[in-house]
C-alpha cells in the first residue's frame, strides 16, 4: 500500500551547509508522527521541505504516491496538506470566524462552509470567541484558531510546527488534548522540541541529528537510549 | 473537554457600528440614498449645477476603483488614471471612426481591464514587491502622458480620430442609444446614466465582497502566506482584483469624455494620479463609501476656492492632506463611524447595568428550574460580512 507521505533519499545543500541528509521518512494513513532533534538537528529544513518552501537538492517527497517536491506554493493545500506554522500565520485584521471560513469555503458550498466552520471553532473551543479579532486575542487562543484553520477544510495530512510553542502548562495540556483528538481523523507530522509535550501525544517519534534520521522509536524507548540521551538532552536523564 | 470557555466581557471584536458597515443594511440604506438623490437631484438642479454634479459623480467611480484595489485588495495602484485615460481616448477615438457609441462603450471598458491584465499579471506573477508596483504604475502612467503629449502632427491618428497631442480631442460624439446614432444622451441623462453607473459598481462590490473572491482579495492583504497554505492562488485573485478596479476606472474615463466632450493627455497626468489616492485617504480607506465622500468634497472645495483668487488650491489641497494624514489618519467615514460608536458604547453601557440587575432577579427565579446549559454563542451565524 502506497504510504500517505514519503521522502526517498531527500538532500539539502545551502551552500556549505548540508541540512537534510539521504532522509527516507515514512507516514502511513492517519499517523501521528513527532519529529523531534536538538537545535540544529535540521527540523524546521525538513518541515519547510514537507511544506514546500524549501526545495530538496536531491530525491523526493511524495504525498499518496505524487511528488510534490518541486510544487507551486498553493499547489500542497489544494491536494489536502494543512499546514501549521511556528508563528501563527492568520489573518491578523479578521474575525475568528471569517479566518476559519476562509479555510473551510475553498473545498465547500456556501450552506457546507456555515456548518463546518460552527463545527471546527466548537471542535477547538474557540465558536464563544467568533467574533472577536483574531489579531487581538491572547498567543495560545490564536495557536487553536490556527488549528481551527487548518483542519476546516479537512485534509487527510497535517503538518505542525511546534504547536505549543510559546503556550502556558495548561494550554500546552488542552492542546496535547486537542491533536490527538484531531488524529482521529486525520495524519500529522508534529515538529517539537518540546519533551513534556512529545510523551502527551507521541506514539513514534523521529530523531533527527544533524540532517539525518538515527531513530526512529517509541518516546520511552528514545528517551532512554544513551545514544539520545547524549546528542539530545546533552546531559544524563534525571 | 471541548466545552468553550466563556469569553469575558472585554472579547476584542468589532462594535455594532462596524457590524453595520458590513452588514446588507448598510448597503440597502446607501443605494436607496443613491437612488432617491437619483430621482431628486434632476429635478432641483439647475442645468449648471447639475453638470458640475456629473463630473462629481463620475470622479467618484473613479475614486471607488482605486478604494477597492488599494482598501480591500492592499494594491496601492499610483496609476490609476492610466486606466481612466485609456477609457476616455479608447471611447473619443473609437466613437469617432465608428459613429454608433455602443462598442465604444464596451471598448473604454475592456481596454483598460486588458492592459491591466498584462500590466498585473508581469507584476503578480513576477513577484514584485509593493513598492515596485507603486513606481510601475506611476511609471505606465507618466509614459503615457508622454506618448500621448507627443502626437500633435497631423500624421497622428487611429483611424479618422486625430489624437492631437496636448490639444487632446475635442467635439467627442456623446453616448446615444443602442443602434440609434441620432439619440443622443442628454446632460440630465449623462447625470442619471453616471449615477446609476456608481451605485451599480458599488451594488457589484458590496456583492463580491460578501462572497468568496471578496473574502479572499481581503484575506490577502492580510496574509497571503496563509492564503497559499490553505490552496488558494493568491496571484490570481490579486490580479482579478486589479483588472476590475481599472475596468470600472475605464468606465468612469468614457463617462468622462461624455461630460466635456472632450479629453486631453491631463487624464493621465500626475496631479490626476495624486488627487486620487488623496480623495480615498480623505474619505476612509477600506470602505466603499469613503472614496465616494472624499471625491466630492474635495472637488466641491477646490471649486470654491477656484471663484477666488487670494489662495492657491493646491496648497489648500497639500494642507488637507497633511492634516488627515497626521489628524484624521482613518479617513473621514471610518472616523464618523467611531464617533458614533462611542456614542452606542456609553448609551449600551447603562442598558447593560440596567439588564444586570434583571438578570439577577431572573436568576434567582430560574434557580428552582432545570440546570439547562446556556449557550451563550449568539444564534444568528453572522457569517454573512459584507462590506
Amino acid at each position: 500500500m502506497t504510504p500517505l507521505l514519503e521522502t526517498r533519499n531527500l538532500n539539502v545543500r545551502f551552500g556549505g551547509v548540508h541540512a537534510t541528509r539521504d532522509v527516507n521518512f515514512t507516514l502511513a494513513e492517519a499517523e501521528l508522527r513527532c519529529v523531534i532533534g536538538p537545535n540544529g538537528a535540521g527540523k524546521s529544513t525538513f518541515f519547510k521541505l514537507l511544506t514546500g518552501q524549501v526545495k530538496p537538492t536531491s530525491g523526493q517527497i511524495l504525498f499518496r504516491g505524487q511528488d510534490i517536491s518541486n510544487m507551486q506554493s498553493h499547489q500542497p493545500g489544494r491536494l489536502g496538506i494543512g499546514i501549521k506554522t511556528q508563528v501563527p500565520s492568520l489573518f491578523n485584521g479578521l474575525s475568528v470566524w471569517e479566518n476559519v471560513w476562509l479555510a473551510a469555503r475553498r473545498v465547500n458550498t456556501p450552506q457546507q462552509t456555515e456548518r463546518v466552520t460552527r463545527m471546527t471553532l466548537e471542535r477547538v473551543g474557540m465558536l464563544a470567541y467568533r467574533d472577536a479579532t483574531v489579531g487581538l486575542l491572547a498567543h495560545g487562543q490564536r495557536q487553536w484558531v490556527e488549528l481551527a484553520v487548518v483542519i476546516a477544510p479537512d485534509p487527510p495530512l497535517i503538518l505542525l510546527d511546534e504547536p505549543a510553542a510559546g503556550m502556558s502548562d495548561a494550554e500546552v495540556t488542552r492542546t496535547a488534548e486537542l491533536i490527538l483528538d484531531i488524529n482521529r481523523q486525520h495524519a500529522l507530522v508534529v515538529v517539537e522540541h518540546d519533551m513534556s509535550f512529545i510523551r502527551k501525544i507521541a506514539r513514534t517519534v523521529t530523531v533527527l541529528h544533524q540532517g539525518a534520521i538515527i531513530k526512529e522509536d517509541t518516546p520511552d524507548r528514545i528517551m532512554s537510549d544513551p545514544l539520545i540521551q547524549q546528542i539530545y538532552l546533552g546531559k544524563k536523564p534525571q | 473537554m471541548n466545552t468553550p470557555e466563556q469569553p469575558d466581557q472585554t472579547v476584542p471584536g468589532p462594535d455594532a457600528l462596524q457590524r453595520f458597515a458590513r452588514s446588507w443594511a448598510s448597503a440597502v440604506l446607501t443605494l436607496a440614498l443613491g437612488v432617491v438623490l437619483l430621482i431628486l437631484l434632476p429635478r432641483v438642479l439647475d442645468d449648471f449645477a447639475l453638470v458640475q454634479a456629473t463630473v462629481y459623480v463620475v470622479m467618484s467611480i473613479l475614486a471607488v476603483s482605486l478604494g477597492f484595489i488599494w482598501g480591500f485588495g492592499g494594491i496601492l495602484c499610483f496609476g490609476q488614471s492610466a486606466f481612466f485615460g485609456l477609457g476616455a481616448y479608447a471611447y473619443a477615438i473609437a466613437v469617432t471612426n465608428l459613429g454608433d457609441s455602443t462598442l465604444p462603450f464596451l471598448l473604454a471598458i475592456v481596454l483598460p481591464a486588458a492592459f491591466a491584465g498584462v500590466l498585473g499579471y508581469l507584476i503578480f506573477y513576477g513577484r514584485l514587491s509593493d513598492v515596485y508596483m507603486g513606481v510601475i504604475t506611476l511609471t505606465v502612467t507618466l509614459i503615457l502622458f508622454n506618448l500621448i503629449n507627443s502626437t500633435a502632427g497631423p500624421e497622428w491618428k487611429i483611424g479618422v480620430a486625430p489624437l492631437g497631442g496636448f490639444n487632446g480631442i475635442p467635439g467627442i460624439a456623446p453616448l446615444n442609444m443602442p443602434g440609434n446614432v441620432d439619440d443622443v444622451i442628454g446632460p440630465r441623462g449623462l447625470f442619471e446614466l453616471s449615477l446609476g453607473a456608481l451605485l451599480l459598481v458599488y451594488l457589484l462590490l458590496r456583492t463580491l465582497l460578501a462572497a468568496k473572491p471578496g473574502r479572499v482579495i481581503v484575506a490577502s492583504k492580510e496574509n497571503e502566506q496563509r492564503l497559499l497554505l490553505l490552496g488558494y492562488d493568491a496571484r490570481a485573485y490579486k490580479l482579478s482584483a486589479f483588472v476590475l478596479g481599472a475596468a470600472i476606472a475605464g468606465l468612469a474615463g468614457c463617462l468622462f469624455a461624455n461630460w466635456g466632450a472632450f479629453t486631453s493627455p491631463t487624464v493621465f497626468s500626475l496631479a490626476q494620479s495624486a488627487q486620487i489616492i488623496i480623495w480615498v485617504i480623505v474619505g476612509g480607506l477600506g470602505t466603499l463609501v469613503g472614496p465616494v465622500v472624499g471625491c466630492v468634497a474635495i472637488q466641491w472645495l477646490t471649486s470654491q476656492i477656484g471663484t477666488q483668487q487670494t489662495i492657491n488650491s493646491n496648497l489648500v489641497l497639500g494642507a488637507i492632506l497633511v492634516v488627515f494624514v497626521l489628524m484624521v489618519p482613518r479617513g473621514i467615514v471610518p472616523s464618523i463611524g467611531s464617533i458614533c460608536a462611542l456614542l452606542t458604547r456609553r448609551s449600551r453601557r447603562k442598558a447593560y447595568a440596567r439588564s444586570n440587575i434583571n438578570a439577577e432577579v431572573s436568576s434567582r427565579a430560574a434557580q428552582d428550574e432545570h440546570d439547562t446549559p446556556d449557550d451563550k454563542a449568539k444564534v444568528d451565524p453572522h457569517g454573512e460580512t459584507v462590506r
